[in-house]
């Protein structure tokens, strides 16, 4: 019991702390007000190799020749091949995929007749900027080699946007910037949490009583995971009133995927806290972590289109997975199980980040 | 097994880079007693005060605190120690009572005596009328009074004080010794660092230190009567130019002047130090009456700190 009442000493004090600095504690408030404000729009750009699989349902030469200039076209990154169009929409929920592409069994007749479009693109249009691709790939020239179905290439695709059919970026923006408000609150409070102590002189106290390292961790850790849970709270609020950012999925699965968001961001944080010498240190580590949770998350651009280092860095990124989770969950209407692995990923992080923070800080001064 | 001192320390030392900033210290602080730290800045008060509660690792060396290896057992240590840091380091915004409490649930004291045991110590520390006030906006001697308290709640066996009364007023110094000597007088052993004399000379036993390096240690009786020097007070007409005159004959060690008055270090293998003296003053037509006086600690800490004399 006595290392339970020694972290809640530690809760304790925080909170105690916290509430008389009211610049920290304005930025609880402030810091996620105003950056959904400054972010009413984002930078997009071009996009390729986006995800796509592909139901070839007619299976004729026709289209497989029309597949293959899908390909050489490289917006489209072609993953996988399946039966059906609801397994696409499956694909397209669980955010395996950016594109679905639907070949109809009688392909063949449809490309010959002007009347109605022959292929059927399902796009994850909680992106914009994956939408305007797919309306680009609409205006494609296909040349089949015979001559008669050349003119019949611009109706030869119809898009159809899933999940945000009005087309507007608030509601792509908003959950992504849950995890950049988030990560910034988060790792800025930790951060500055261990080093602040050591510098003002209170870490050879602590360190000099029974309190182990786990315990000032963890105890430092608890009262910030509750105020992320009131960021969250917030910015969901602020969506939904500015913005109209709906939440389509279960708000309970929300919350335990920003708990985990919040934890890894927190131990991060206090990773960096047992690094960094001063909080100026802290500081420039933390915009060291933000800037990649910014711009390789997915956050601004679309994450199939990065180079493949850019994608690398990113999966590291505790928000380019929680990016994925608060997409799936508010605008796709996925389900945690759907999205399993990007939660796992999240807990996994918290786990080794905490660990590491507690092993790097010795009780030593040496 | 249980040892009749509070700490031993063989051959202690440490290393920072180029700097040996305690260098084969060997220390024995018996039980119940204060025993003092003398030193300059820098001489590596801290850095031992430190060694022995187990935040930093010797570089050479091993000590045994309270019957525990340190730094190998430091976790077992720290219940059973009190440390007052040289800076303050209670927390600056929460009050007196938030920071007893903070202490108090660290150390998990049990949680019926713990109001009786915060308000005793307010008491005992004059700090009831400061008891909501933030402790970062108290004074030095308040500061001082709260670490103090804070470093005895959970009644440890022994009290390391990082030069604790650096930053207080004269007043405010002896009350803190009387407080001092009343944790002694219950059984507490209490290691103090110090760079004042007079805070010294109370000490039950003192090692003085310098450079890293333990030059001397004893009670301060025994300290005083093992100088190893002659300690001849001269007061002269005109003292600047008399100290002038003495600080040339090779045999003096020192020469301070204080005021007036000159106190002269000889080393005792001069058989009559106060002719000496005389005849290089008569030598310059230099009126002084001199005369032979006992060692106060401030003569042995010049005494076995001193540089060898260049020629």
């Amino acid at each position: 019991m006595k290392p339970l009442y020694r972290i809640m000493a530690i809760v304790k004090k925080e909170v105690r702390q916290l509430r008389r600095d009211r610049l920290t504690f304005g930025m609880v408030v402030g810091l996620p007000v105003i950056q959904m404000l400054l972010f009413g729009y984002a930078i997009n750009t071009d996009v390729r190799n986006l995800r796509t699989a592909i139901s070839d349902q007619a299976g004729t030469h026709l289209a497989r020749q029309f597949v293959a200039e899908l390909r050489q076209t490289q917006v489209v990154d072609i993953i996988e091949f399946v039966e059906t169009a609801e397994e696409l929409e499956q694909l397209l929920r669980g955010g395996k995929i950016s594109i679905g592409v639907v070949i109809p069994p009688d392909f063949d007749r449809r490309v010959s007749d002007q009347s109605r479009s022959a292929v059927q693109l399902l796009v994850d249009g909680t992106d914009p900027t994956i939408l305007g691709v797919a309306n680009q790939l609409k205006t494609m020239p296909i040349g089949f080699d015979s001559a008669g179905h050349a003119a019949a290439s611009q109706q030869l695709l119809e898009v159809r946007p899933f999940y945000n059919p009005e087309r507007r970026t608030p509601v792509n923006i908003i959950p992504g910037l849950m995890g950049v408000i988030l990560t910034m609150t988060m790792i800025l409070f930790t951060a500055v949490a261990i080093v602040r102590e050591r510098e003002r002189g209170n870490l050879e106290l602590l360190i000099n009583t029974p309190l182990s390292s786990t315990e000032l961790m963890v105890g430092k850790v608890i009262p910030y995971i509750v105020i992320g849970m009131l960021q969250l709270a917030l910015i969901l609020a602020v969506g939904r009133l500015l913005f109209d950012v709906p939440v389509r999925g279960s708000i309970a699965d929300l919350y335990l995927a920003a708990s985990a968001f919040v934890a890894a961001n927190l131990s991060l944080g206090l990773l960096i806290s047992t690094a960094a010498k001063t909080q100026f240190q802290a500081m420039q580590m933390m915009v060291f972590v933000l800037l990649p949770s910014i711009l390789l998350s997915g956050f601004m651009f679309p994450f199939d289109g990065m180079p493949t280092l850019a994608k690398y860095i990113g999966e590291v990124l505790p928000n380019t997975h929680f990016i994925r989770l608060t997409r799936g969950i508010m605008l796709r209407d996925a389900t945690l199980p759907e999205l399993l692995p990007d939660l796992f990923y999240l807990i996994g992080f918290t786990l080794v980040a905490m660990i590491v923070a507690a092993m790097r800080f010795s009780k030593r001064l040496d | 097994m249980h040892s009749e001192f509070a700490i031993e320390a063989r051959g202690l030392s440490k290393q920072f880079g180029e700097l040996r900033a305690v260098s084969s210290l060997d220390l024995d602080v018996p039980r119940g007693e204060i025993y003092g730290f003398l030193g300059p800045n820098g001489s590596g008060k801290s850095t031992t005060i430190r060694m022995l509660c187990g935040l930093l690792t010797p570089t050479e060396g091993s000590a045994t605190v309270l019957d525990t290896d340190v730094p190998e057992n430091s976790k077992d240590l720290k219940p059973k120690i009190g440390y007052m840091t040289q800076r303050f380091s209670l927390f600056g915004d929460m009050t007196v009572f938030e920071n007893l409490q903070f202490i108090a649930e660290i150390y998990s004291y049990p949680f019926a005596d713990r109001s009786t045991r915060i308000g005793e110590l307010l008491d005992r520390y004059d700090l009831v009328a400061q008891r909501n006030q933030l402790a970062g906006t108290m004074s030095g001697g308040e500061r001082q009074r709260l670490a103090l308290a804070c470093a005895v709640l959970h009644h440890p066996e022994l009290l390391l004080l990082d030069e604790p009364t650096s930053a207080v007023d004269p007043q405010s110094r002896r009350d803190f010794w009387e407080n001092l000597f009343r944790l002694a007088g219950g059984g507490t052993t209490i290691l103090v660092s110090t760079h004042y004399m007079d805070e010294a000379e109370r000490c039950h036993r003192l090692a003085i230190l310098d450079h890293g390096v333990k030059v001397a240690d004893g009670t301060p009786q025994e300290l005083q009567n093992r100088t190893g020097m002659h300690v001849l007070e001269v007061i002269a007409d005109d003292p600047y130019a008399a100290q002038g005159a003495i600080h040339e004959l090779e045999a003096v060690a020192s020469v301070t002047q204080l005021g007036v008055r000159l106190r002269v270090l000889i080393p005792d293998s001069h058989e009559h130090p106060r002719e000496l003296v005389e005849h290089a003053l008569a030598a310059r037509n230099l009126k002084a009456t001199t005369r032979l006086t006992a060692a106060t600690l401030e003569d042995v800490f010049v005494a076995v700190t001193m540089k060898p004399r260049k020629t």
